[in-house]
């Protein structure tokens, strides 16, 4: 006698909690095994690059801390790279430190996210109201440089907006004493977690050569024994001068990336603490008035002043023609820029490389052959924010 | 850095003498260009030959040139980890023509190929799944197209009497308004409209 079977399609999201927003993902399942996953993504597509298309290089910042906005930092990093490789600015060596420690501010923020809320797919509640907690310290840091929590807006090119206050720094620096300890509570309720491991070890496993076809960076990648990261091998600003480590998974499942990103936070307290130890007194953004805008009491009495300014945040300021591409290695992975300049101040194309949606795109191949209840642990593991992948 | 670059597009250039249009280093990055014809080819001498080794597909991302005669132009960027370098690979077609898909040598490129087809309109030859990804369920245009509004033709909203979310066009209250901003002691571009005009004219 032939058991005839039929799979079933089921609906997952877009108003699903562990979706980690607007993923609709339609799944084909034999029994409770996946056999076919097919997102449907670009429910939160805002068109950025073609926003950006209209608007000068100063109001086209503010759209990278709405990409990713767990990180927003990182995002800007990329743009205002890409503005300054093709103006040719020189950033003065205060603003890169500065860059440096909220970039990775940034990172632990994310990953703090990531870790918790993947515990909490899983059934883990506690590590998220702890690293909350955790998260919400280092966004006063951020409103603190910036003057908002989430969307900055605070890098510009040729440097940062303004200089950071002096209290700032001290407060950095006791969380980072304060932190590692609250990376051992986290670790202790998860790592040797019977119920996480279950959950985690050997769920989506990736191997080396399957992350680079599917064009894998960041943790991804590095979950799978690539070593590979841009701080290390294509640095940009001061980070060649930094030591830290890059953690590398082995068996390239949930839980070696998982613990990668543990690892990363250490790495990052150790990289803002060496920061803030050099951190040099001087100018936060270029001197070079054609490209920031003047002091405010300078426009007071300067004539010039007063006309840079008024071009500035009128026509903006003109970028010569050409294009480049810059990629930082943000929370996620590489999130890179290629941004083509026609001459005027406007950029005439800005095309945006988000990690999560090489990521994302995987995710069929990732999870054939699972069980249902692995979608939201390897969902989880990818680390999608959905401000990047629809853009 | 640099050097490296140069040998490389040395190698390539020789290697590939009869595809490469051209091949430039600016900002300290290569960009060569190939005739659409010979992307497969070129991708696959890129991913397999053992000085270039670019084993990995970063983006593809497409630019709308409408006053040009070859309007599109897709940029193709590459990474090798092992000899750390990165590639931008150009091609320029018309309006009307098919692109040969890579998914076959970076599964990865299928949905940046969605994506470029869903923002420009471009087809891809053998793609697996060639439908839209970005845009909303039964979206028409391309948007990213310098001939797309701004403002998009329909708006959404949820309407009260039919109790569920309608489609109608764009209704807004004041146009989009884009500013001339440029340096006026430099010609703004309606005054170098006029004077286009004024040389045309007296041409005729």
């Amino acid at each position: 006698m032939v058991k005839k079977t039929k799979s079933l399609s089921l609906n997952f999201g877009p108003q699903h909690p562990a979706a980690h927003g607007v993923l609709r993902l339609i799944l084909q399942l034999d029994g409770e095994v996946v056999e076919k996953a097919d997102p449907h993504i670009g429910l939160l597509h805002r068109g950025t690059e073609k926003l950006i298309e209209q608007k000068t290089y100063t109001q086209a910042l503010p759209y990278f801390d709405r990409l990713d906005y767990v990180a927003p930092m990182n995002q800007e990093h990329a743009f205002a790279l890409a503005a300054e490789k093709l103006l040719n600015v020189e950033v003065p060596i205060r603003a890169k430190y500065i860059r440096v420690i909220f970039c990775e501010i940034g990172r632990i923020l994310s990953h703090i996210l990531n870790v918790t809320t993947q515990a909490l797919d899983v059934g883990a509640l506690t590590p998220s109201l702890w690293g909350f907690e955790e998260r919400e310290t280092l966004m006063t840091f951020y409103e603190r440089a910036s003057g908002s929590r989430l969307h900055a807006n605070y890098f510009r090119t040729g440097g940062v907006h303004k200089d950071i206050p002096l209290k700032l720094v001290e407060d950095i620096e006791k969380f980072c004493q304060s932190f590692p300890k609250i990376i051992d509570d986290l670790e202790g309720l998860l790592t040797d977690n019977r119920i996480f491991k279950q959950r985690n070890v050997e769920i989506g496993i990736v191997s080396k050569q399957e992350a680079l076809d599917h064009s894998f960076s960041g943790v991804m990648l590095r979950g799978s024994g690539v070593p590979w990261d841009l701080r290390r091998s294509q640095p940009y600003e001061i980070y060649k001068d930094l030591d830290f480590k890059i953690p590398i998974g082995k068996n390239g499942d949930c839980y070696d990336r998982y613990l990668c990103r543990i690892e990363e936070m250490r790495e990052s307290v150790k990289i803002i603490l060496q920061c803030i130890n050099k951190l040099p007194k001087g100018p936060v953004k270029s001197i070079d008035n054609k490209i920031s805008p003047p002091n405010r009491d300078e426009i007071k009495e300067s004539m010039e002043a007063l006309i840079h300014h008024f071009k500035l945040f009128t026509e903006g300021y003109r970028v010569p023609k050409g294009n480049v591409y810059t990629a930082v290695e943000a929370p996620k992975g590489e999130f890179g820029v290629y941004l083509i300049s026609d001459g005027s101040s406007k950029p005439y194309r800005c095309k945006i490389r988000a990690p999560g949606f090489s990521h994302l795109q995987a995710m069929d191949y990732l999870i054939r052959g699972h069980m249902l209840a692995d979608v939201p642990a390897v969902l989880g593991s990818l680390d999608i924010v959905f401000g990047e992948v629809d853009r | 850095m640099i050097s490296k670059l140069q040998n490389l597009e040395k190698l390539i250039n020789s290697e590939l003498s009869s595809k490469v249009q051209s091949s430039s280093i600016n900002n300290e990055e290569l960009l060569i260009e190939i005739n659409e014809k010979d992307l497969i080819d070129t991708v696959q001498f890129l991913k397999l030959n053992e000085s270039c080794k670019f084993k990995q597909l970063i983006d593809i991302a497409g630019v709308d040139y409408p006053e040009n005669e070859k309007r599109f132009e897709l940029i193709y960027l590459f990474l090798s980890h092992e000899n750390n370098t990165r590639i931008k690979l150009l091609i320029k077609f018309e309006i009307n023509q098919t692109i040969d898909s890579i998914t076959k040598i970076f599964p990865s490129a299928n949905w940046m190929e969605r994506e470029v087809f869903d923002m420009y309109g471009i087809k891809f030859k053998n793609h697996p799944d060639l439908r839209r990804i970005l845009t909303d369920y039964g979206f028409k245009g391309h948007p990213l197209r310098k001939d797309f509004p701004l403002t998009g033709f329909n708006e959404v909203r949820y309407s009260e009497k039919d109790k569920k979310v309608i489609y109608e066009p764009v209704k807004l209250e004041q146009n989009y308004r884009n500013f001339d901003f440029e340096s006026p002691w430099e010609g703004t571009n309606y005054i170098k409209e006029v004077k286009d005009i004024n040389k045309d004219g007296k041409k005729n």
